[in-house]
């Protein structure tokens, strides 16, 4: 699978598509013109087969007018069998992802980081790009070797799905980062409220006899470091908002001119905690599916501006840790395959214009985590999407690609759907008939 | 720096608590009358009776080598009497029981106290219970001014001058006693002073002492004159101040790398004692053309002595004759805010 490079590489067009740029707000018929590995150039005048801009020799691909776009950046997953993820995400259209640091070993150490790279270049589809941990061994006592773990390559810094409780601890990596201007990504969720927590605490929970995990233990995380960010000029990104009440603060500090940002992930905006019905585990998540006016929020803040991005929150769990009591069952769902299709309903909703939507999940998290990635370039590695936002499907969650089948969105029909991915020049997925 | 006319100087101050709040001229007193007994030291008979018959009492709340050893042989080299108590700090107390100590000792007539204590601001609270002079050899993390001075010293010796100069002082600059003196007695004489280190080092709010703050190191040292390491506590790591001593070598380690950065001919100066590859790597501590550290050393016998010399004369002066008040510095009412 290694890429054609050097002269020999063929030029390919592909023209006659949809061009998207969320970056540029490009909308328009036009095309690109992929060399070798790289953008060649690209727009509405390289629209048509014949076009004057087309040099004779390049090979075309036809895109019947579906939508061409960046590919897609997703700033948060969990790696688990790495083989497997990067072949999800190049089926649901991401090209690029960075991966939390709760991979065993856990990537708190430079060998580490650039071990997660290598093997990640080898498998030559979606590229993967690690978080380091905050503290040693997402402890949350001791620092990682921050500036080092950057050096070799760490995008920014996490403990996971497990947050910084202590806040000396916090406050000292908010400070240390910023030697280096690195940023701290936060689990907004206070431990201590959410211990045994199975659920969102509420009438659903109640009914379920399953202990709940109040909507404060996320506004009190994220009042707490909005503070200490303040007080550090630390720089600070609170993952996967659900919340009215977390939106809230963070739209505040926004307003006060705070450096932050936040992101959420699907299951937020298209879900809630109804979808956990019958003690469905697929439905158990971290943080939970909130009540249904939160869900509301998670939209309003997508809309507003005041979330920055959408995180697919990929997290593959073996059927073991999910057929369990609820109690007892592993959280997190899979979701890169998912990514685009289940965002886009904020299109077909209403809620959102198409490039809106789509910059989310490109240039706005690439943006927020200095990768080259997520808009069209000249000269920029060529990494597409090619997708008919209208095609209707039916998530199954047996039939998606991958390994791990654990996705909250099982049975949902969905609208838009990836016909063509393609990774520094290569197309590396394609759908099956 | 006027030099001549020593007997007539007088240092105007009963003890020697700080450098904040000394004026230039305070300041160059000091170091003209240590720039007289820096070739006394280098003579074969060093000692004078200028001490003849007082009675110096060494008060160290917490471990110490060279200040300790320091001051004995100023003393001893002036003629004077000098008493070591080394108070094993366990035993030690705050409040009553570090004033009862001062009682205690007040009673027996001392001359001078050169007093070092873990808590910042103890000296002071000790020299207001006492009636001899009183050296601060180090507060807390507060001040520790024979070291400022004697590091104005080394350099004025070897660039002639301080005024228009720009000092890196590089490390633990939070629980640092040395940097916060030298930043008040460089500001002071006219230098310019630049602070490097990662920002949980920083104090909160130090850019309002008139410094400079950096968290990159070859930014930082960029055309200074002199760079000053200071000593890394290794008891930092626990505290999440820093990941790991690695870390803190690879990007805030004085070596020949960073060092290209400063002017080719920027001394390298160092309090000791040396963190061997943690602050310094050891070939620039053993740089003799750039090295100073141990001519710190030396000059640190003559500050002590001169100190010692200009307290006790004022001792002689009469009570009445010398303002009763510490350094002005002392007595203002002070921000204590240590954050970060």
């Amino acid at each position: 699978m290694s890429p054609r490079k050097g002269k020999s590489a063929v030029r390919t067009a592909y023209v006659n598509a949809r061009l998207l740029d969320p970056a540029s707000r490009l909308d328009d018929m036009g095309g690109v013109l992929i060399d070798g590995e790289t953008i060649a150039d690209f727009g509405p005048h390289l629209a048509k087969e014949r076009g004057r801009g087309l040099p004779k020799d390049s090979r075309v691909v036809d895109c019947q007018s579906k939508c061409l776009a960046p590919g897609l950046v997703d700033m948060r997953m969990e790696i688990g069998d790495l083989g497997a993820a990067v072949r999800a995400a190049v089926s649901g259209g991401v090209t690029s992802m960075v991966c939390l640091p709760n991979t065993h070993p856990v990537i708190d150490d430079m060998s580490v980081v650039e071990f997660v790279a290598r093997r990640a270049r080898k498998q030559g589809l979606a590229k993967v790009y690690p978080y380091g941990a905050i503290t040693k061994g997402l402890k949350g006592q001791e620092l990682a070797e921050l500036g080092l773990l950057a050096e070799a390559g760490a995008v920014a810094f996490t403990d996971g799905t497990s947050a910084v409780a202590d806040a000396q601890v916090m406050r000292r990596a908010l400070s240390y980062a910023s030697t280096f201007g690195l940023m701290i990504v936060q689990h907004p969720e206070e431990p201590s409220l959410a211990a045994n927590g199975a659920m969102n605490a509420g009438e659903t929970a109640t009914r379920l006899a399953l202990v709940g995990i109040p909507t404060e233990a996320e506004v009190i995380m994220i009042e707490r470091d909005l503070r200490l960010a303040a007080l550090t000029g630390g720089r600070l990104h609170i993952a996967h908002l659900s919340t009215d009440a977390g939106i809230e603060a963070m739209r505040q500090a926004k307003k006060r001119g705070l450096n932050v940002s936040c992101d959420t992930a699907p299951p937020y905006f298209a879900l809630n905690e109804n979808a956990v019905g019958d003690y469905r585990t697929f439905a158990k998540l971290s943080p939970p599916l909130r009540a249904e006016d939160d869900r509301k929020a998670v939209v309003e803040g997508l809309r507003d501006g005041t979330i920055d991005a959408i995180a697919s929150d990929h997290t593959p769990r073996d059927e073991e840790s999910k057929r369990l009591p609820f109690a007892q069952a592993a959280p997190g769902g899979i979701g890169l395959n998912t990514l685009l299709a289940v965002s886009l309903e904020l299109y077909h909703n209403g809620h959102l214009g198409l490039l809106d939507v789509l910059r989310l999940v490109t240039s706005a998290p690439a943006g927020l985590l200095g990768l080259r990635a997520g808009r069209l370039e000249k000269g920029a590695p060529a990494d597409l999407v090619l997708f008919d936002p209208d095609a209707a499907w039916k998530v199954d969650a047996d039939r998606l690609i991958g390994k791990a089948k654990n996705s909250p969105f099982d049975g949902r029909p969905v609208q838009g759907r990836v016909l063509m991915t393609v990774v520094d020049g290569r197309p590396v997925y394609r759908p099956q008939a | 720096m006027t030099q001549g006319g020593m007997d007539n100087v007088h240092f105007p101050h009963r003890h020697l608590l700080g450098i904040e709040g000394l004026s230039p001229e305070e300041i160059s007193i000091l170091l003209d009358r240590s720039e007289s007994y820096v070739e006394q030291n280098r003579r074969a008979d060093k000692t004078t009776r200028i001490l003849h018959g007082r009675t110096v009492i060494n008060l160290f709340f917490e471990e110490s080598t060279r200040t300790r050893t320091s001051f004995e042989l100023a003393a001893k080299r002036l003629g004077g009497d000098l008493i070591n108590m080394a108070v094993a700090t366990s035993s030690v107390k705050k409040g009553e029981t570090l004033i009862d100590t001062a009682m205690t000792l007040n009673a027996m007539h001392p001359d001078v106290l050169v007093v070092r204590h873990p808590d910042s601001g103890a000296v002071q609270l000790l020299s207001e219970k006492v009636n001899c002079a009183v050296i601060n050899g180090g507060d807390g993390s507060h001040e520790h001014p024979t070291q400022a001075l004697l590091d104005a010293l080394t350099i004025r010796r070897r660039l002639g001058r301080l005024s228009g100069l720009l000092v890196a002082i590089c490390g633990d600059i939070l629980h640092s006693r040395v940097a916060r003196s030298n930043i008040h007695l460089l500001n002071t004489m006219g230098a310019r002073v630049r602070l490097i280190a990662p920002k949980t080092l920083i104090p909160f709010e130090v850019e309002r002492m008139g410094v400079e703050v950096f968290h990159d190191m070859a930014a930082g040292i960029k055309d200074c004159d002199i760079v000053m390491m200071l000593r890394l506590q290794q008891e930092r790591m626990a505290g999440n101040f820093l990941p790991s001593i690695r870390e803190y070598f690879h990007f805030f380690g004085l070596d020949y790398e960073k060092l290209a950065n400063a002017k080719p001919d920027a001394l390298i100066m160092h309090p000791g004692p040396m963190n061997r590859g943690v602050e310094i790597d050891t070939e620039v501590a053993d740089d003799v053309g750039r090295s100073v550290i141990r001519e710190q050393v030396e000059m640190g016998v003559a500050v002590r002595m001169a100190v010692l010399e200009l307290l006790t004369d004022n001792l002689d002066r009469g009570r009445t004759a010398v303002p009763k008040a510490t350094a002005p510095a002392n007595n203002k009412p002070k921000k204590k805010k240590v954050r970060r």
